[in-house]
């Protein structure tokens, strides 16, 4: 079922097999006219078990998107009738607040700005991976829960408290340089999801670019000797395929 | 249109004509204030002569009496000139000069007065003009004193007339002229176009042909043979990046489809198709990275990212690129120093030129690794800067690998170029592209230079905002 374990997750010990995400059901609208593209994806979100419908133009999707029940809609920028932004926009108009993540063969970085103005919460460009896609998606989804208030995060023994910048994992305090604590804090922010080396090198250095070394996993290897090493219970995991995901195995 | 009709709807033409009605009133009015003035002067002239010689004879009159003055004035009527003398009795009997008859009246008002006269000596003939003066001598006898006009006139009209001749020549040569003028323009112009016809029909290599005379035409004709240049230089990299593009996306197109060709013939369980799929998904994961590379070198050399350019601090990039790529560095066994203390402020796109530091970084990290640790016996190290330079910012990346050779650098920067020694590590050459174009697109520029050894590369950047205050602040 999932898309995430791979002929790689065999191999690897038994710790990547533990690194499922926490995963409930989403209802999803793909608003896309590509009818291939559109149903590569409703396809696979099914498989992973979420419900996704598909519209194949701008006034079918805006139609669909109006009663609100959809957990995330996933906009192509291009689309017949009624392009990808005016949608939004008339969604936003209509206080409509379901996270929008914006689909687009325009990858530029002032492309995204005009994207996320219009009322976008998330900007992928065109090829994208299914599971970057899903990463987002589920990311979103959960924001709409809300844990953003919350000032204290704790995934098992481990706990970050946003305000004093203190990281302890059971009686031990751990100390972290300053960008490890912003990193730990997205990790932990989406407990129990997978994130994406773009979405923290987007998120945690404010970088849109793909750099050519893949830096990111360097700079998790080193946090995971912090928070991980001399624990017998790992919580910071490799996703193979995707990405990392902090969680409690134990749970 | 008429060749004629051509010339005349040229701006050449039409300046030609504005400048000639312009030329043709000054000439005129320069003429007619100087006839006026030559009659002005003249009559001013004739005044004083009449003046003085009433003077004179009035004198004669004084001294010998109304005899005396008949006999002078009898003298003087008979020499030869334009001068009239008359001198009548109070009832207005002429008692000597030359004067035959005058218009009704003058004799009446003693001054100034311009009448029509005949001589004595004539009866018919044409009616002369003179300016004369009535002077009433003591005893009731009156002297008239004047002058012929007629040289007067003949001179104003002569530079009248001089003036007509000379607005009409100036007109004349003025057209002439302006046609010669113009049509010398017209056919360097007619040449111009022409060329530009065959340049628009596809022969970039030709130029526009340039007189040698330095004059606007030829500047503006040396300009845009500067731009030609510049179009077919742009021309020749397009071409060349399409080649490129024909070969460094066609090579790893034709590996995915082999790749999926030879699954298809040769994998035997699932495992197997598993693994080749991977491949051809990384294979893929590259292309597009050299997709996305290749669009913005484009985007930056084509100055469209110049829109959303804001004012931000280099030395604050220094300093993230450098943490970002600090834990990769060390894991390789290098070290990576920032020197960044000084605030450098840049006007720019902050994403553009970080991803141009992250390319120096990346590249130094790459080419600078720890096989160069036996070379000099210490850890291989990074520095990277950022430095206030005057007005320029300066962002420079020095390793200490095995650098560039100077020959090839200049090379380096163009697209795919990828030196031999560096074929074998991954990489899709377009990284020092992007640095470069992301530099120009600041109004700066990518230098590369020895650092003995290894390489210093180095992002120059216009500095923004004012100049640094040296002392305080």
């Amino acid at each position: 079922m999932s898309t995430y374990t791979d002929i790689h997750g065999q191999r690897a010990s038994g710790r990547i097999a533990d690194a499922q995400p926490d995963r409930t059901t989403m209802r999803l609208l793909v608003i896309e006219d590509d009818r291939d593209a559109a149903d590569y994806l409703i396809k696979a979100f099914r498989e992973v078990g979420h419900v996704a419908d598909q519209a194949n133009d701008g006034e079918e999707g805006y139609a669909l998107a109006l009663d609100g029940q959809y957990d995330v809609l996933i906009v192509d920028r291009m689309l017949p009738k009624r392009d990808g932004l005016s949608l939004i926009g008339a969604l936003r108009d209509k206080k409509i607040e379901t996270p929008v993540l914006i689909l687009s063969a325009l990858g530029q970085v002032d492309d995204r700005v005009k994207g996320l103005r219009a009322g976008g919460d998330d900007y992928l460009s065109k090829p994208y991976s299914f599971s970057e896609l899903l990463a987002r998606v589920e990311v979103l989804a959960r924001r709409r829960g809300g844990r953003n208030e919350e000032t204290v995060y704790h995934v098992g023994d481990l706990e970050l408290d946003r305000l004093s910048h203190q990281v302890t994992r059971g009686k031990e305090e751990i100390s972290l340089q300053p960008r490890e604590f912003r990193l730990l804090e997205y990790l932990m922010k989406h407990a129990g999801q997978v994130v994406t080396r773009t979405m923290l090198l987007e998120n945690v250095w404010d970088y849109h670019f793909d750099p050519q070394t893949n830096v990111i996993d360097v700079h998790i290897s080193r946090l995971r000797s912090k928070i991980d090493k001399g624990f017998s219970q790992p919580l910071l995991h490799t996703v193979r395929g995707a990405g990392y995901m902090i969680r409690d195995g134990a749970r | 249109m008429t060749a004629l009709g051509k010339l005349f709807r040229t701006t050449t033409f039409k300046l030609t004509l504005v400048y000639l009605v312009v030329f043709a009133l000054f000439a005129a009015f320069l003429l007619v204030y100087f006839a006026l003035n030559t009659r002005r002067l003249i009559t001013e002239q004739i005044t004083d002569t009449v003046n003085a010689e009433i003077t004179g004879l009035s004198e004669q009159y004084r001294i010998g009496g109304i005899r005396r003055l008949v006999l002078v004035i009898d003298a003087r009527a008979r020499r030869p000139g334009s001068s009239l003398y008359l001198v009548t009795t109070f009832a207005g009997e002429s008692l000597a000069g030359n004067v035959g008859s005058l218009a009704p009246g003058i004799l009446d008002n003693p001054g100034w007065s311009e009448s029509a006269y005949r001589r004595l000596d004539e009866t018919d003939g044409p009616v002369h003009h003179a300016l004369v003066r009535v002077f009433q001598l003591p005893g009731g006898f009156r002297l008239l004193v004047g002058r012929d006009l007629e040289e007067r006139e003949r001179l104003y009209h002569i530079v009248l007339s001089a003036g007509r001749w000379s607005v009409a020549i100036v007109v004349i040569l003025g057209l002439v002229g302006g046609f010669f003028v113009t049509r010398r323009v017209l056919r360097r112009v007619d040449a111009m176009t022409e060329t530009t016809r065959t340049i628009m029909s596809g022969n970039l290599e030709e130029r526009l042909p340039v007189a040698g005379t330095g004059d606007e035409i030829d500047r503006l004709a040396e300009n845009l043979n500067l731009m030609l240049e510049r179009i077919e230089a742009l021309m020749h990299g397009l071409k060349e990046v399409s080649d490129n593009i024909a070969h460094d996306l066609k090579t790893p197109l034709t590996r995915l489809r082999n790749r999926a060709e030879e699954a298809l013939r040769t994998a035997k369980n699932e495992a197997e198709y598993r693994a080749v799929l991977e491949g051809m998904i990384d294979e893929s994961d590259n292309l597009i990275s050299t997709f996305n590379a290749l669009l913005m070198i484009a985007r930056a050399e084509s100055g469209h990212a110049r829109d959303d350019m804001k004012e931000f601090d280099a030395a604050e990039i220094a300093r993230d690129v450098g943490e970002l790529y600090e834990p990769l560095a060390e894991e390789k066994g290098i070290a990576l120093k920032v020197e960044a203390g000084v605030s450098a402020p840049v006007k720019g796109n902050r994403e553009l030129v970080s991803q141009a530091l992250a390319n120096l970084v990346d590249n130094a990290i790459k080419y600078a690794g720890p096989e160069q640790k036996q070379v000099n016996g210490q850890m291989p190290n990074i520095v990277v800067k950022a430095l206030s330079d005057g007005d320029r910012i300066l962002l420079t990346v020095a390793d200490a690998g095995p650098g560039i050779p100077e020959g090839d650098r200049s090379h380096v920067v163009e697209r795919f170029v990828r030196l031999e020694q560096s074929r074998s590590l991954p990489g899709s050459g377009l990284g020092l592209s992007l640095v470069s174009a992301v530099a120009r697109l600041h109004g700066g520029e990518l230098t590369l230079e020895d650092n003995k050894p290894g390489l210093k590369s180095t992002i120059v950047l216009p500095r923004a905002g004012p100049q640094p205050v040296l002392a305080g602040s």
